[in-house]
C-alpha cells in the first residue's frame, strides 16, 4: 500500500477505485448521529498549511477528526515560519512531536516531495503550487461516479488556466488512469500544447464550443487576476466571453452532463451564477465529497499500518 | 623541490621522461627530484577555467579563494577566473585586486578575477572597466554573470569600450522579462511540475542580438554556460559570418538533462537550467566542431541551507571543479588535443593568460595536469575539498582521476590531496 500520497501519478486504477469505494462507506458516517470512527485513535495528523485555505484545511480537519485522529493544524501565519524557519526545521519539530501523518498546503511546487526526506510519517499533498492537489482528483473522480455511475469512458473538459492549475494536473493525470477521455480547453498562453505530452491521450483545444457537444463533464478552473497582468489574457471581459460557462453554452451540452468547479469560484468569470446553482452543478456534492475522499485517505494511508 | 616523472604520455604521444625544475619543465635528471611514476598517465596543459564562483568576497560560508582554490587544483586546473558577483561587487579596482592578492596568497591556482561590466551587477551604470583593467588584477574579461546585460545600448557600449584594453564581455544570456520567476527548463517536465518555465528563447534572443552587437562593434563577445541547440546554431552562422564570438559550456549542460527536477531536488537547479536530450546532443556536437570553443565549469557553491530547502527557493547552481575534466573526458573521449583546446590552450587565449595553456614540453612552463584515464572515481560530496557539496554528480562513477597538478613548477595536487 502507498505511503504517501504526492501526485495522482501515485495511484494505480484499483488504488484509486478502493478508495472511492472507501469514500463511499465513509460518507454513510456523515449521515449518523455520531459521526466519528475509532478508526486513528491515537493517531497524530498534523495540517501543515502555508497557504490560507480554509476551504481544504477545514476538509482534511473534519476527515481526521471523524476517524478520530488527533488534530494539530500548523499555519504558517502567525508561527515560526514567520520568524523565517526553514521547511527542512518545521519538518524536524513535527517528526519530534511524533507526527503519524503530515497534510501539506504549500505555494512551492514539490515542497511535499522534499517533506519526506525529513519525516518519517505519511505525507498527503493537499496542494503545492502550480503542481498538484491529488485529493481533489479523487474528490473529483468520486463525485463524476457518483453521478454518471463511472469515470472511464468519460469525456472530461477541463477549461482554464490549465497553466497554473494544481487541479487540472492531478485530475488529467488521474482521469486517464481510470479510463476517461481529457481536454484541456482555455486561450493558448494558459494551454500550451505541451500539455498534450501530460499523458498519451489528453487533448489541447481552444474552442470550448467545439468541446462542449461531446462533453459528459465540464471541469471549470479558477482564473486569477493577476494572470491578466501577466498578459496572459487581455481582460476579464474577454476572457468571460470566450471561456466563460454561460448558461447558453450550458445548452450546448448533452443533457446528462455535469457541470464542476473545484472552488473558490469566481461568479460572472468563469462561471455564471445561475450555472453554478444549476442542477447540473455538482459544485456542492464536491465539498461533501472532499471529505469522504480525505477519510479515505487518511485510513488507507494511515489505518493500514496500525 | 624537482619532480622527475617517468614513463608519462604528454598528450597522448609515446611515453617520455619529464624533469620539472624551477618552474620550468626540461633538463637532464641529476637525482635529486622526486620521482613520479607516470606509467599510464597523460600529460595535459594545466587547465583554466574561465567560469568559476569563489564566494569571497561575502559568502565565506559556502567557499573562500582558498577551498576554491583546492578545488581547482584537485580537479586539475592551474587558473581560474573569479566571477564578479561577489559582496560587494567586484565591480571596482579594489575589489578585483582583493579577489586577486587572496588568490596569490593561497598558491595553489593562478585567481583571474572577472569584472563587472555594471556597478552592482545592477545593468544600468558602467562599472569603471579601465580601472580594473589597469589594476594589479589586470582584468579583461567582464560579466555581470548571474545577471544578463539586457539593455542593448548598455551591452554595445560595453562592447566598445572595452576594445580599448582588448577586453571582452562575457554574457549571461537570459532576456529577463521571458523568465521572471522561471525555475528551470520550459518543456514537457517543466509542465508535469508545475514549475515556471525556462524558454530557451530567452538564451537565444539574447545571443542573437549580442552577436549583431559585436559584429557591428567588431568588438570581442564571449557568451557564458550555452545550453540550447537554437543558441548553437545562432553561434555557428555568427562564426561563419567572422563575427569576434566564442562560447562556454558547461559539464552539467554536456551530462544533465531537465527530467533530473522530477524528484524536486534543488541540488539539479541551475542557472540556464538543465535542458533536454537534443539540447545535450546539440551541445557535444558543438563542442567538437569548435563551434562551442571551451568548457568552463560555471562552479557554483552554495550553503547546505541554500539548496535543502523547496525547489522554488533554493539558489541555482552547481559545483563542478573537482568533476570537470572526468566528464569531459566521458564526452570526448581519450581525444586529448582537443581536451587540451576546450579546457586550457582556448580558455587561456579568451581570458589573456599567457603563462598558460602550454603542452608540457622542454622549456615550457612547468603547469600542466596529470590524469590517470584507467582510474574511475566515485563522487562522494563529502570528500570534495571545495567548502559546500551541491554536485550533482553524486554517487556517480566517473572515468579518470587527476593524479597531480602543477603550477609554475609547484606541486599544487598529488593523489587526491591540496598541497595547503
Amino acid at each position: 500500500m502507498i505511503k504517501h500520497l504526492l501526485s495522482a501519478a501515485d495511484l494505480d486504477a484499483p488504488t484509486a477505485t478502493l478508495i472511492h469505494d472507501i469514500a463511499a462507506e465513509m460518507a454513510t458516517v456523515a449521515g449518523r448521529e455520531v459521526k466519528k470512527l475509532p478508526t486513528l485513535r491515537g493517531r497524530t495528523v498534523v495540517n501543515l498549511f502555508y497557504e490560507d485555505s480554509t476551504r481544504t484545511r477545514t476538509s482534511f480537519e473534519v476527515a481526521a477528526k471523524r476517524l478520530s485522529a488527533d488534530v494539530v493544524n500548523f499555519s504558517a501565519k502567525g508561527s515560526s515560519v514567520e520568524k523565517g524557519e526553514s521547511l527542512k526545521d518545521t519538518a524536524w519539530t513535527l517528526q519530534a512531536m511524533g507526527a503519524d501523518a503530515v497534510v501539506i498546503r504549500h505555494p512551492a511546487s514539490g515542497a511535499p516531495n522534499r517533506l519526506v526526506n525529513w519525516v518519517h510519517g505519511s505525507v498527503l499533498n493537499a496542494g503545492d503550487g502550480t503542481h498538484e492537489h491529488p485529493t481533489q482528483a479523487l474528490l473529483d473522480t468520486y463525485t463524476m461516479r457518483s453521478r454518471l455511475g463511472t469515470v472511464a469512458g468519460l469525456n472530461v473538459a477541463i477549461v482554464g488556466d490549465v497553466l497554473h492549475s494544481r487541479v487540472a494536473r492531478s485530475n488529467a493525470l488521474l482521469l486517464h488512469t481510470l479510463g476517461a477521455k481529457v481536454t484541456l480547453v482555455g486561450p493558448p498562453t494558459l494551454v500550451p500544447p505541451v500539455f498534450e505530452t501530460l499523458t498519451p491521450d489528453v487533448r489541447v483545444g481552444y474552442d470550448i464550443d467545439a468541446v462542449l457537444p461531446e462533453a459528459d463533464v465540464v471541469m471549470m478552473l479558477r482564473v486569477q487576476k493577476e494572470r491578466m497582468n501577466a498578459a496572459f489574457f487581455p481582460s476579464w471581459h474577454e476572457y468571460s466571453r470566450r471561456y466563460g460557462l454561460d448558461a447558453a453554452r450550458v445548452r450546448r451540452l448533452p443533457d446528462h452532463a455535469i457541470v464542476m468547479h473545484p472552488g473558490p469560484m469566481n461568479r460572472g468569470v468563469e462561471i455564471a451564477p445561475d450555472v453554478a446553482d444549476s442542477p447540473r452543478s455538482t459544485i456542492v456534492e464536491q465539498v461533501a465529497n472532499g471529505v469522504s475522499v480525505r477519510m479515505a485517505c487518511l485510513y488507507l494511508l494511515l489505518g493500514g499500518r496500525s | 623541490m624537482s619532480y622527475l616523472i617517468r614513463n608519462v604520455s604528454v598528450l597522448g604521444g609515446d611515453p617520455t621522461d619529464l624533469v620539472v625544475r624551477d618552474g620550468l619543465i626540461g633538463g637532464t635528471p641529476t637525482g635529486d627530484e622526486e620521482v613520479i611514476d607516470g606509467t599510464g598517465l597523460i600529460a595535459l596543459p594545466g587547465l583554466v577555467d574561465l567560469h568559476t564562483h569563489l564566494r569571497e568576497p561575502g559568502r565565506e560560508d559556502a567557499e573562500t579563494v582558498l577551498t576554491g582554490s583546492r578545488a581547482a587544483a584537485l580537479g586539475g586546473f592551474t587558473a581560474v577566473c573569479a566571477m564578479a558577483n561577489t559582496t560587494p561587487v567586484a565591480d571596482t579596482a579594489g575589489v578585483v585586486e582583493q579577489v586577486w592578492r587572496l588568490g596569490r596568497e593561497a598558491g595553489l591556482v593562478d585567481v583571474q578575477p572577472i569584472g563587472a561590466v555594471t556597478v552592482g551587477l545592477a545593468g544600468e551604470q558602467l562599472a569603471e572597466l579601465g580601472a580594473m583593467a589597469e589594476s594589479a588584477a589586470r582584468v579583461r574579461v567582464f560579466s555581470d554573470d548571474g545577471m544578463c546585460v539586457h539593455d542593448p545600448r548598455l551591452m554595445r557600449r560595453a562592447l566598445e569600450y572595452v576594445k580599448a584594453f582588448d577586453g571582452v564581455i562575457a554574457q549571461h544570456a537570459e532576456e529577463p522579462r521571458l523568465t521572471q520567476g522561471a525555475q528551470m527548463h520550459e518543456g514537457e517536465v517543466s509542465a508535469r511540475l508545475g514549475l515556471t518555465g525556462w524558454p530557451s528563447v530567452a538564451e537565444e534572443a539574447i545571443i542573437a542580438r549580442d552577436v549583431l552587437l559585436a559584429e557591428h562593434t567588431g568588438a570581442r563577445l564571449h557568451v557564458c554556460h550555452v545550453s540550447t541547440a537554437g543558441s548553437v546554431d545562432i553561434i555557428r552562422q555568427a562564426k561563419a559570418r567572422g563575427v569576434r564570438v566564442t562560447a562556454e559550456v558547461t559539464p552539467h549542460h554536456l551530462l544533465l538533462t531537465d527530467e533530473k527536477a522530477g524528484g524536486y531536488d534543488p541540488v539539479y537547479k541551475v542557472n540556464p537550467p538543465l535542458r533536454t536530450q537534443s539540447d545535450v546532443d546539440a551541445l557535444r556536437q558543438g563542442l567538437t566542431d569548435g563551434v562551442i570553443d571551451i568548457v568552463a565549469t560555471d562552479h557554483a557553491p552554495h550553503a547546505g541551507h541554500d539548496k535543502d530547502c523547496e525547489w522554488a527557493y533554493a539558489r541555482p547552481g552547481m559545483l563542478g571543479l573537482e568533476t570537470a575534466l572526468g566528464i569531459v573526458f566521458s564526452v570526448l573521449g581519450p581525444d586529448w588535443e582537443l581536451i587540451a583546446d576546450r579546457m586550457s590552450r582556448t580558455p587561456a587565449r579568451i581570458a589573456g593568460l599567457a603563462e598558460h595553456g602550454h603542452t608540457p614540453a622542454d622549456g615550457a612552463p612547468a603547469t600542466f595536469t596529470l590524469f590517470d584515464p584507467q582510474a574511475r572515481i566515485t563522487v562522494d560530496p563529502g570528500a570534495l575539498a571545495s567548502l559546500s557539496s551541491n554536485t550533482p554528480y553524486a554517487g556517480m562513477e566517473l572515468p579518470g582521476r587527476v593524479v597531480a597538478t602543477f603550477l609554475r613548477g609547484v606541486r599544487t595536487a598529488f593523489d587526491g590531496k591540496a598541497s595547503q
